[in-house]
């Protein structure tokens, strides 16, 4: 297993975190085989979505298969936020199907969808966090939402530690910079150890170097079986990203989804 | 424990901690606990109003119903033989446990109010005044009547009937204006929470959209702003409960002079009531918000 080759930016092994965390690949791998390897823990099929009668995009196909690394790109307003939205059942299709984890993301009750939210972290451009809660408890949050908040005991420090942030844990977030507000939605994203981590724009308002860091954790998570789904339209970071997993880029444009070039 | 006992306590109780996710100040913070204090105060002078008057009804109904008057205006020279004679027919009467004549003493201080003292009772010709003790469900008024016009020409008996029960009927419909009053103000105190805590969700959206973000469910993001404002609307109470207290004990104590208004307050065991209004604050606050926190959680989605 790569896992055990994973080393923490700040040089520190991860392994036990990777353990710990890692209760879902097996379980991937099983229900791969169980599905004769047809699994997808994300599936669109013929999608359209309009936004006040006007058609965003139509017949849009994708497939997420576990572990699997995908780019989005496309121009602004094209509708990567609005896929990725799909993607993690905020917004409903107007035609065709969404099925996260099998299930078609129509027939979710609100409280089926806040429990699919659970296997999906996400990372806003734009991070939103509990103003008035200090860092670590911003983190822990999805943890204490599912009433797992015992579980936040040993994995809290490891998982600062791992995106850089123990010694702001007791800092609010309007005292982080934007790197550091990003690198804490991705811990947050990560906690409940989701199946799937979509990221809209995560570099977006950080420099280049911070970028490289947070694209290294999410080359992490995937290696550690996670599904990763991020939407750029920054080609250095893809570019960057081609030497060290193998990801798929998309591209979406003129209301289609296509696969942009071979694997990176 | 049952799994339904279990869940009921678990519905009440949530997780301690789950208002951290509201931010602790604001401007509806303020409204709630204002507004249960002051909802708080009120009820327990309509609690108070509504107790007093319920004694009130209930010495009257008392007090009335177990005596009755009989007037003898006779001649001076026969009043005597008429005053025995219905005393005779009182005493053979079913249901009246004694009857006397009243003293000259009694009579004089029972006119005193109008004529003040030293009235000379004796030359003036004042009917004179049997007063009536019933005893177990009390006498046929209709049969005595009818005797005492026989034997009695000159009595006319008065059984209090005529303004007793307008009396009773007013003291009763006091009783129940204060519980409706009472109930009134819950209902207001519930409107206002639930106006604040719609305030409160709105003003909060960006914690709502965190928490779904993190996939809390809907019950969990509502019993966050519940818990936040049963609390507040206890601490409230409680302290508006305890001043309205005070207000009461301060009130001049009931006697003969000032009548019911002095009589307003709880005496005994009934100082035990306003202590049931923190609690009560803090249901019509868990309900009131709960509600308006799902109703506008699934607006919002």
């Amino acid at each position: 297993m790569h896992l055990l080759t994973i080393s923490q930016p700040n040089g520190k092994d991860l392994r036990t975190l990777c353990l710990r965390y890692d209760c879902n690949l097996l379980q991937i791998w099983a229900k791969r085989a169980g599905n004769g390897g047809d699994f997808t823990v994300i599936e669109l099929e013929d999608v359209a979505y309009s936004y006040g009668g006007a058609e965003l995009f139509a017949q849009l196909n994708l497939s997420l298969a576990p572990g699997s690394f995908h780019f989005l790109t496309g121009p602004s307003g094209a509708g990567k936020t609005t896929l990725l939205k799909l993607c993690y059942g905020e917004l409903l299709a107007t035609a065709g199907q969404v099925r996260l984890f099998g299930e078609d993301a129509r027939s979710l009750e609100r409280d089926g969808v806040a429990m699919m939210r659970r296997r999906i972290g996400v990372v806003h451009q734009d991070c939103q966090f509990l103003d008035h809660l200090p860092v670590a408890e911003n983190i822990a949050l999805p943890l204490k939402v599912a009433g797992r908040e015992a579980e936040a005991d040993g994995n809290l420090d490891d998982l600062l530690s791992w995106v850089g942030l123990k010694s702001q844990a007791g800092q609010t977030p309007p005292q982080l910079s934007g790197g550091e507000r990003q690198r804490a939605a991705l811990a947050r994203a990560v906690i409940m150890s989701p199946d799937v981590i979509i990221a809209d724009e995560p570099t977006g308002n950080v420099d280049w170097e911070m970028s490289q860091r947070l694209l290294t954790l999410l080359i992490e998570l995937n290696k550690m079986g996670k599904t990763v789904l991020i939407a750029t339209h920054d080609l250095n970071l893809i570019r960057t990203a081609k030497n060290q997993v193998s990801a798929r880029v998309l591209r979406l444009t003129d209301r289609k989804l296509q696969l942009a070039g071979a694997e990176l | 424990m049952t799994l339904s006992a279990a869940r009921v306590i678990a519905f009440v109780m949530g997780d301690p901690k789950a208002d951290r996710a509201v931010p602790p100040t604001g401007f509806t913070a303020r409204l709630t606990v204002f507004t249960a204090a002051a909802m708080a105060f009120l009820a327990v002078f309509a609690l108070a109003l509504s107790m007093a008057t319920g004694r009130l009804a209930d010495r009257w109904s008392e007090e009335l119903a177990r005596t009755s008057t009989l007037r003898i205006s006779a001649p001076a020279d026969q009043a005597a033989a008429q005053v025995q004679a219905a005393i005779n027919v009182l005493e053979t009467t079913p249901g009246v446990a004694a009857a006397r004549a009243l003293t000259a003493d009694e009579q004089r201080s029972l006119l005193e109010p109008w004529f003040g003292p030293d009235l000379p009772i004796e030359s003036l010709p004042i009917p004179q005044l049997i007063e009536i003790i019933e005893e177990g469900g009390g006498y046929d008024s209709a049969g005595l009547r009818a005797r005492l016009l026989a034997e009695v020409p000159g009595a006319v008996l008065d059984d209090h009937t005529r303004w007793r029960e307008p009396l009773v009927t007013a003291a009763g419909r006091l009783r129940s204006l204060g519980w409706f009053a009472i109930l009134l103000i819950g209902a207001a105190t519930a409107a206002m929470i639930t106006l604040a805590a719609q305030s409160a969700l709105a003003a909060n959206a960006q914690v709502i959209r965190v928490m779904r973000l993190v996939g809390a469910e809907d019950a969990y993001i509502a019993r966050a702003f519940v818990r936040r404002f049963t609390s507040r609307a206890f601490l409230g109470a409680l302290g508006g409960t305890f001043l309205g207290m005070i207000a009461v004990a301060l009130l001049p104590n009931g006697n003969d002079v000032g009548g019911f208004l002095t009589d307003v307050g709880f005496r005994g065991l009934g100082w035990i009531w306003p202590l049931c209004l923190p609690p009560l604050a803090a249901i019509v606050a868990f309900f009131a918000t709960r509600a308006a926190a799902l109703r506008t959680l699934k607006e919002q989605s």
